[in-house]
């Protein structure tokens, strides 16, 4: 399992791919270093899996080179396959075998021998805490468990880049974190990880570099410090009772006033107590009434405002409404 | 190792894996055994006073029984099938056949075993059967060589069946689909020299009966186990054991290979 020193860990340039005349990738290029974090942050149907499938020998891309620890993805798909191991965003578990039995399948399948792979199997349900769990089948377990098992399996063969498809997705709080750990833990090991996610907070706090996709493109890149340069600095929601108060207070603030029926008005904000104060002010003298009003911190829908230039804001404001970081502010009158 | 050595031990672990499952979910592999068990009895005991008087030189229940054997024996292929397209699917439909397809392994291992494994378990539904089929008062003339012979023949038929059963559990695109589909399988046998004399049968329906596969299959074996001559029957059921194998193979292969991803994003 050897690759040449030196050599990056996963190198794509210019990939494109479509699905029935449907652009899904459009000149995709990415640079992994050896042993470093990669986050590949967008929203659903940014790309983000097919880039994935596309570097893991699923499917074949339309054009662009593609290497993996220095084996070409097109022409040595076995080399790749020794060397990778993915877990993808849909658990790729066996259902009807025991914890035990799904990674001595592995253990088998990535030849190691009947003694070294019953010891990697016992570290390995050691390490992701299944120990206990090692002789149920997967009915039994939970999602958290089921998806330490599934990182388990992948890293049955000991691989040197590794591919997370939203490896966070669906899970509680504790096992985020549990994971989070486990994947730093790799890192430090030296081992290359190209991980998409849809969460800011998750890139941040595992990535060397974030790349956002948006529609199949690669709209910004650098470390997470960079990319926190580019954001406005998060915003602040106006709750209003009523419509005449949403409109005036959009006049007031020269912004514009969404026509939805939440009463909501969205202004651009960095949540220091200076400029809220200024803020409300203005509200005051306009003799607006407003029901409520919270601070939102940067998120991943302000990444996108950042650096799309606001183009997709609308499409991003569909999907704003689930539970953010949002601090409940007072009551303003 | 070779590339040969690495399919064999590929398929082996994927084999084991195949035949784990049928003791994790024995639900099916019960079902699967058993209906013909339960169809035999059906068979003999209640509709056979009635269908062995109607048989010609030996007649009555017992002459019924030693009749209709043979033909649940291709009942039993039939079902059994139906489980490899069940497992097929299930297996294409969950997450872990794209783990498999990472992996440095070889790629038709996964279809060998499961049709290894499908094999096996048709061997022991038919074993099954069979000794039933002994307890009930099943009696046959057959000589050693005759019984290896109608055995090597469901074998066959049973490894064609099989591969088809791959291909249409590949090709659904739901567990649901894959366990519906090789039920018309099913039906053939009864539309076949299984159960009645094809000679019983209203015209149109009599040539179909004669003509599709699963009637040489049964005449001959029945012949086997009778120790009667079973004619040109025997070339025409190892004819259409190999075409169906072959065709279901290559098919099997291209819709293995051509698997894309389901969801694009």
């Amino acid at each position: 399992m050897s690759g040449r020193i030196g050599t990056p860990g996963i190198v794509a340039t210019g990939v494109r791919k479509s699905f029935d005349d449907h652009l899904v990738l459009d000149d995709v290029s990415l640079t992994v270093e050896e042993g470093a974090i990669f986050a590949l942050l967008g929203p659903n149907g940014a790309g983000k899996t097919t880039i994935v499938r596309i570097l893991s020998t699923l499917i074949e891309a339309e054009s662009g080179t593609m290497s993996i620890a220095g084996h070409d993805v097109a022409t040595e798909p076995d080399r790749v396959r020794a060397v990778i191991g993915v877990t993808g965003q849909f658990s790729a578990v066996d259902n009807l075998l025991t914890g035990t039995e799904n990674l001595q399948l592995m253990a088998d399948l990535r030849h190691l021998g009947r003694d070294a792979g019953r010891r990697r199997v016992v570290d390995l349900l050691e390490q992701f805490d299944l120990t206990d769990a090692a002789d149920k089948l997967l009915s039994a377990y939970s999602g958290g468990m089921r998806r330490r098992l599934d990182l388990a399996m992948t890293l049955v063969g000991e691989p040197r880049v590794i591919f997370l498809d939203e490896p966070t997705t669906g899970l509680d709080p504790r096992s985020r974190l549990t994971m989070w750990e486990i994947i730093r833990g790799l890192a430090a090991a030296g081992v290359t990880i190209l991980l998409t996610t849809q969460n800011l907070d998750e890139a941040d706090q595992l990535a060397d570099r974030i790349a956002v996709l948006d529609h199949g493109r690669i709209v910004a890149e650098g470390t997470p410090a960079e990319l926190k340069r580019r954001i406005p600095g998060g915003h602040v929601r106006l709750h209003f009772t009523e419509p005449d108060a949403l409109a005036s207070a959009a006049r007031v603030l020269h912004v514009s006033a969404p026509d939805d029926d939440e009463f909501v008005l969205q202004v651009p904000d960095d949540g220091t107590v200076d400029s809220l104060r200024v803020l409300l002010d203005d509200l005051h003298r306009g003799g607006i009434a407003v029901d409520r009003v919270s601070i939102h911190t940067p998120d991943l829908d302000d990444v996108f405002l950042a650096v799309t230039g606001g183009t997709v804001a609308r499409e991003v404001g569909a999907t704003r409404h689930r539970p953010g970081r949002t601090a409940e502010g007072a009551t303003v009158g | 190792m070779s590339t040969l050595a690495y399919t064999i031990g590929d398929s082996r672990v994927m084999l084991r894996r195949n035949l784990k499952h049928q003791l994790r979910y024995p639900s099916m592999t019960l079902m699967l055994i058993g209906m013909p068990i339960v169809l035999l009895a059906l068979f003999v005991y209640v509709f056979g006073g009635q269908l062995g008087a109607g048989l010609g030189v030996h007649e009555g229940r017992s002459a019924y029984l030693d009749y209709v054997v043979p033909g649940l024996m291709l009942v039993t292929v039939a079902a059994a099938v139906q489980g490899t397209s069940i497992m097929v699917a299930m297996d294409m439909t969950g997450g872990i056949i794209d783990r498999f397809r990472t992996m440095a392994i070889a790629r038709a291992s996964v279809l060998i075993g499961h049709v290894l494994g499908s094999l096996l378990q048709t061997l022991g539904a038919l074993g099954a059967l069979i000794g039933v089929a002994f307890a009930l008062g099943f009696r046959s003339a057959g000589k050693p060589l005759g019984w290896l012979a109608a055995i090597g023949m469901l074998v066959l038929f049973a490894f064609a069946l099989i591969w088809l059963a791959v291909a249409l559990g590949l090709a659904a695109r739901s567990v649901e689909t894959a366990s519906n589909t090789p039920m018309i399988l099913f039906l053939l046998v009864f539309l076949s020299s299984g159960f009645v004399r094809t000679d019983t049968m209203p015209v149109g329906l009599r040539q179909f009966a004669e003509y599709q596969p699963f009637s040489p299959i049964v005449d001959s074996v029945r012949g086997l186990l009778t120790d009667a001559p079973v004619g040109s029957h025997a070339l025409i059921a190892v004819a259409w054991s190999v075409g169906i194998a072959v065709a279901s193979y290559f098919w099997a292969i291209r819709l293995y290979n051509q698997r894309r991803a389901v969801t694009p994003t």
